[in-house]
């Protein structure tokens, strides 16, 4: 498998991390080691976690046992206040966006600035409109949320993300809901922002077009566990029947793995 | 494990629901008491005092033609269900005195509080319930602000600060009412009707209306908007905390006003004595 990152430049680790909803458990001991500046991308079935998995990472959940680390800081007992230092690294891109229906796009994207930053009115323009402009809609800044497509939604989201110039970026199924091509004009972005400012990326999605242009390494969770570790090629050739029922989209071989005894393959770290 | 295995027998119910309601009434207190420490420092930062602007808009002044009407035909009924009896007994000139009363203490502030919950209660609970639900509550977090700071201490605020203000629209309105069924329809000499009721309302009536308007102003908003935060998912969910956060509200509000008429009615008659109105 891909070998990753040596210690010193980790960003993000997870040991042993459990979390349980009612009877549902949903992460069982997860092991996480992610690489600073890299793309690492998760994929698994709907419901199998992943969005549960990164709001680990920004403390938006907390784990019932095991320990979360950022930057060799133990984040996982921090109180909501001492969070927000800590959050103030991170852009969330949210499955749906999550913009304030009651905020213009320019005032969402403001929003993060006003809030954590001493910065006057005209500056905070200027960055929403670099933002925008980076995600290619300068010029929408006084559309309302319910104004703007879905596709439009999720790239203000993203400006929002990135409004204060984050080191981690995580995103919530980018490309979900649109269509190939708005699909791809969101990759594109995830790769420029990795490559102009320099982010460690973490992706959640099972779109696997995606996770393949995207990604320097991709996990599959399942059942609450990393099931495979590996870069792109490695799943293009895996014979995991699991996984492989995963890339290419086969019902059939789904079936076969439902019946399969699960093999515990490297969860490398 | 023990947890595991599924009771059902009436005493396992009678116990899961008991920890339910505790755990419920244990979280909205922890709520209640994260919303009044932002409230204080809510009033020196100017992004705070910024946010209320609009909530005072959506809820006080938006509020203003509804109080009104409620408050006119409360007066009015009043006067219409008493006029005939009272002019039998020979005391029509008392109109205003029972109108005024019965308005300025009790269905002023009970009703106005009660229209309050179904129109800024139901509004509120909605709003915030959509927001959890399309995760813009989360994203809040995500960036490093409270949500209780920035969506729950306005709107509290605004509910404690603005229902008796709407309260007491909705009292002079309720006193208009009466008059205008007392004197102009049946009569009543509009001397008498102002003299006897200025004669028998004191202070400490209207005052004792707006105090429990602020509870139920209090109530309203802190109701709606933890009902809000925890709304279930979907569109099915935001429906049910909004039935939820109305049933509540209106069932606090009349408790809270049988005690608090009790508590000031002993408090009256302690200072100062029985008082005749008649």
């Amino acid at each position: 498998m891909a070998g990753m990152s040596n210690a010193s430049s980790t960003i993000i680790e997870m040991r042993q991390v459990y979390k349980r909803f009612g009877p549902l458990e949903v992460l069982r001991g997860i092991d996480l080691s992610l690489a600073k500046g890299r793309t690492t991308v998760v994929i698994g079935e709907s419901g199998t976690g992943k969005s549960v998995l990164i709001k680990h990472m920004i403390g938006l959940i907390r784990p019932d046992a095991g320990e979360i680390h950022i930057d060799g800081q133990r984040v996982d007992p921090l109180h909501e206040k001492q969070w927000v230092p800590i959050r103030q690294r991170f852009g969330y891109l949210f499955q749906m966006g999550a913009l304030f229906d009651s905020l213009t796009a320019g005032e969402n994207i403001a929003f993060p600035l006003k809030e954590h930053t001493g910065l006057s009115d005209a500056e905070i323009h200027d960055i929403v409109a670099r933002k925008l402009d980076l995600v290619g809609l300068d010029g929408v800044q006084n559309k309302w949320p319910s104004e703007l497509s879905g596709g439009q939604r999720k790239r203000v989201a993203l400006a929002r993300a990135i409004a204060m110039d984050p080191d981690i970026i995580l995103y919530d199924e980018p490309t979900t809901g649109l269509d190939p091509i708005r699909s791809d004009t969101i990759n594109d972005l995830i790769i420029k922002l990795k490559d102009e400012l320099a982010v460690t990326s973490i992706v959640v999605t099972h779109d696997m077009t995606s996770a393949f242009k995207v990604a320097d390494r991709i996990l599959m969770l399942n059942q609450g566990q990393f099931i495979a570790d590996g870069t792109a090629d490695d799943f293009r050739n895996t014979r995991d029947p699991r996984v492989r029922a995963f890339v290419t989209g086969d019902a059939d071989l789904n079936i076969i793995e439902e019946s399969a005894t699960p093999p515990t393959r490297g969860e490398s770290s | 494990m023990a947890a595991e295995i599924t009771m059902n027998g009436p005493i396992a119910r009678l116990g899961r629901l008991t920890l339910e309601r505790l755990d419920a009434m244990g979280d909205i207190s922890v709520f209640a008491l994260r919303t009044f420490s932002h409230c204080l420092r809510a009033t020196v930062h100017k992004r705070d005092l910024e946010r209320l602007i609009p909530q005072f808009h959506s809820i006080g002044t938006l509020s203003v033609p509804v109080i009104m009407v409620t408050g006119l035909f409360v007066g009015m009924v009043l006067a219409i269900q008493a006029i005939e009896q009272f002019r039998a007994a020979g005391l029509e000139n008392r109109m205003g005195v029972i109108v005024s009363l019965s308005v300025v203490r009790e269905l002023g502030p009970v009703l106005a509080g009660i229209m309050l919950a179904g129109r800024v209660g139901g509004a509120l609970t909605a709003e915030l319930g959509t927001m959890r639900v399309t995760e813009q509550i989360d994203a809040l977090r995500s960036m490093g602000s409270d949500p209780i700071r920035v969506l729950v201490v306005p709107r509290f605020l605004a509910c404690l600060l603005l229902t008796p203000v709407l309260t007491l629209y909705c009292n002079l309105v309720g006193v208009l009412g009466g008059w205008l069924i007392s004197v102009p329809i049946f009569n009543v000499s509009n001397w008498a009707y102002w003299t006897y009721t200025e004669l028998a309302v004191e202070t400490w009536d209207i005052a004792s209306g707006l105090f429990k308007s602020v509870f139920f102003g209090a109530t309203i908003g802190m109701i709606s908007c933890y009902k809000g935060f925890n709304c279930g998912q979907g569109a099915q969910g935001v429906g049910k905390a909004c039935t939820e956060s109305f049933v509540a509200g209106f069932v606090v509000i009349l408790i809270l006003d049988f005690f608090i008429a009790l508590l000031l009615k002993g408090a009256y008659e302690a200072i100062w004595g029985f008082k005749m109105i008649f």
